[in-house]
C-alpha cells in the first residue's frame, strides 16, 4: 500500500471518490424537494456523507 | 514549461485571485447565514408573540374581508398591499400594509392575524431584531439593491473559485490518496490537507448554495421583469381602465381563484395597485402541495370590480428558477435535520475559507507563489514550507 503512494495517481484515481460524493450529495439536495417523509430522510443520509467522511478522515484517523 | 503546466498555473492564478477577492465577503455571508438557518427558532426564543387561538382541526377559516377589516382598524391610515398565509403556522396569517398603495413595500408593516377567528394578534417592529440585522447583512449589507448585486458578484467569484479549486486539486493530490490528513506534519501541511479535503467533499453543496444565492440577489430584477413582462401582458386590456371605486370581496376572489386552479391553495393575495398586481385586479398567488410545487406560485387574476377570473398562467421560467433556488439556498425544505446539516456544512465552508487565507499568507511569507506550488505537483515538500 505504501509503495503506491510514491506513484503518480491518474486523474481518474484522484477524482473518482470526489465525484461519487458530489453525485450523492446532489441527490440529497434534490430529493428533499421531491417529497416529505422518506424523501427527507434520504436527503439527511446522503447530505451527511461529506460531513461523515470529513470527520472520519480528520478526527478518527490515527496520527501517523 | 509544458502547456499543461502553463494551464495549471493559470488555474492556480484564477483560484488564488477569485478566492482572495471574495473571501472576506464569503466569511460575512457564512457567519450571518448560520443563525439565519434557524431564524424561526431564534425569533421564538428571543421574542414573545401573541399566540393564535387553539382550535380543533377542521375549524373553518375566518372570512377574509372581516379579517382584513380587523387588521386595518389596528393600523389607522394604512392600506393593505398583500394578504399572506403563514407557511409555517396555519393558525396565523399576515396583512402587509403601507402608508399608500404605491409606497415601497419593503418598508411595509406586517400585521399578524388569527386565521380562524380573524382577530388581530400583533404587529411587532422586527427591524431591531437580531435575525433582521443578520438578514440585512446577509442580503445587502444595508446597502439596498447595489449591495445585493455586489454580494451576487462575490457569489459568482466564489463559484469560479470552487471550479478552479477542483482543477488545482488534481496536482496537489498526485501523490496522495483521497482523504489524506498528515496529522504529524506542520500546520501548513495539515491545513492544506483540511482545505483540500473539505473543499472537494463540499463541492456540490457549496456550488448549489453559492449559485442559488447569486440567483437570489437578482430577485428584485426578476420580479420587475415579470411585472413588466407576463403581468403587463395579462392585464394589457385593463391598462386604460379607471381603477375600481369599490373593491369586491377579497374572500370571494380567493374562492374564485382556488376553484379555477384545482389542487392548489392560496399563498398570498396582491391588492389592486400593489407591485404584484394591476390597478384593477386582485392577484391571487396559488401554490402546490409538495415541497417543490409549494414554491412554484401560479398567479390568478381576479377583476376587482366584477369578481370574475380574467386570466391565470404558469410563471415564466426565470421566475420559477428564482422560486426553486430559494429553498436550495435556505435549506428549509427538509425539516430540522436538514437545517442542522446545513449549519454543519456552513461551518465546514468557514473552515475552507479560513484555511485558504492561512495557506495564502504562509506561502506569501515563505516567498513561494501559490501557482508555483500547485504546478509543482505537491508544493508542501518544499523546504521553505516545512519549517
Amino acid at each position: 500500500m505504501t509503495s503506491r503512494k510514491s506513484m503518480h495517481r491518474t486523474l481518474r484515481q484522484i477524482f473518482v471518490a470526489p465525484l461519487l460524493v458530489a453525485i450523492v450529495s446532489t441527490l440529497g439536495l434534490v430529493c428533499a424537494l421531491v417529497g416529505d417523509g422518506w424523501w427527507d430522510a434520504l436527503s439527511w443520509v446522503t447530505l451527511a456523507v461529506p460531513v461523515v467522511l470529513y470527520s472520519l478522515f480528520i478526527w478518527w484517523r490515527k496520527p501517523n | 514549461m509544458t502547456a499543461a503546466t502553463r494551464s495549471l498555473r493559470r488555474w492556480g492564478f484564477v483560484h488564488k485571485w477569485t478566492s482572495l477577492i471574495c473571501t472576506v465577503f464569503m466569511l460575512l455571508l457564512c457567519i450571518t447565514g448560520l443563525p439565519l438557518i434557524f431564524h424561526e427558532e431564534i425569533d421564538d426564543l428571543l421574542h414573545s408573540q401573541v399566540k393564535a387561538a387553539e382550535v380543533p382541526p377542521d375549524t373553518p377559516l375566518a372570512d377574509l374581508d372581516r379579517l382584513l377589516a380587523n387588521a386595518i382598524v389596528n393600523a389607522p391610515g394604512q392600506v393593505p398591499h398583500f394578504l399572506i398565509w403563514d407557511r409555517e403556522d396555519p393558525n396565523a396569517m399576515f396583512v402587509s400594509v403601507g402608508p399608500s398603495i404605491t409606497s415601497d413595500p419593503s418598508k411595509n408593516l406586517l400585521i399578524r392575524m388569527d386565521s380562524h377567528t380573524g382577530a388581530y394578534l400583533d404587529a411587532p417592529d422586527v427591524t431591531g431584531r437580531f435575525t433582521y440585522i443578520m438578514l440585512k447583512l446577509h442580503t445587502d449589507m444595508f446597502a439596498g439593491l447595489p449591495g445585493k448585486l455586489f454580494l451576487g458578484l462575490m457569489g459568482i467569484l466564489f463559484c469560479v473559485a470552487i471550479v478552479s479549486g477542483i482543477v488545482v486539486y488534481a496536482p496537489s493530490m498526485r501523490k496522495l490518496s483521497f482523504g489524506t490528513y498528515r496529522a504529524g506534519r506542520t500546520r501548513v501541511v495539515r491545513w492544506l490537507d483540511v482545505h483540500n479535503l473539505a473543499g472537494i467533499l463540499l463541492v456540490a453543496w457549496t456550488l448549489v448554495v453559492g449559485f442559488t444565492g447569486v440567483i437570489n440577489t437578482w430577485a428584485d430584477l426578476v420580479l420587475k421583469m415579470w411585472q413588466y413582462g407576463q403581468l403587463a401582458e395579462m392585464t394589457a386590456q385593463y391598462r386604460d381602465r379607471a381603477p375600481p371605486t369599490k373593491l369586491t370581496s377579497v374572500n370571494a376572489a380567493v374562492e374564485v381563484a382556488a376553484h379555477a386552479v384545482p389542487g392548489m391553495t392560496a399563498s398570498f393575495v396582491a391588492f389592486p395597485g400593489s407591485i404584484f398586481s394591476s390597478k384593477s385586479h386582485y392577484t391571487v398567488f396559488l401554490r402546490g402541495n409538495t415541497p417543490l410545487t409549494s414554491r412554484l406560485l401560479k398567479p390568478a387574476l381576479i377583476d376587482a370590480e366584477t369578481g370574475t377570473l380574467t386570466d391565470s398562467r404558469d410563471m415564466p421560467w426565470y421566475v420559477s428558477t428564482l422560486f426553486i433556488s430559494q429553498p436550495l439556498h435556505f435549506g428549509d425544505y427538509g425539516g430540522m435535520p436538514l437545517k442542522i446539516l446545513w449549519a454543519v456544512l456552513d461551518v465546514l465552508t468557514i473552515i475552507i475559507l479560513v484555511t485558504g487565507i492561512y495557506l495564502w499568507m504562509r506561502r506569501r511569507r515563505a516567498g513561494v507563489s501559490v501557482d508555483r506550488v500547485i504546478a509543482r505537483s505537491s508544493g508542501i515538500e518544499s523546504p521553505a514550507l516545512s519549517s
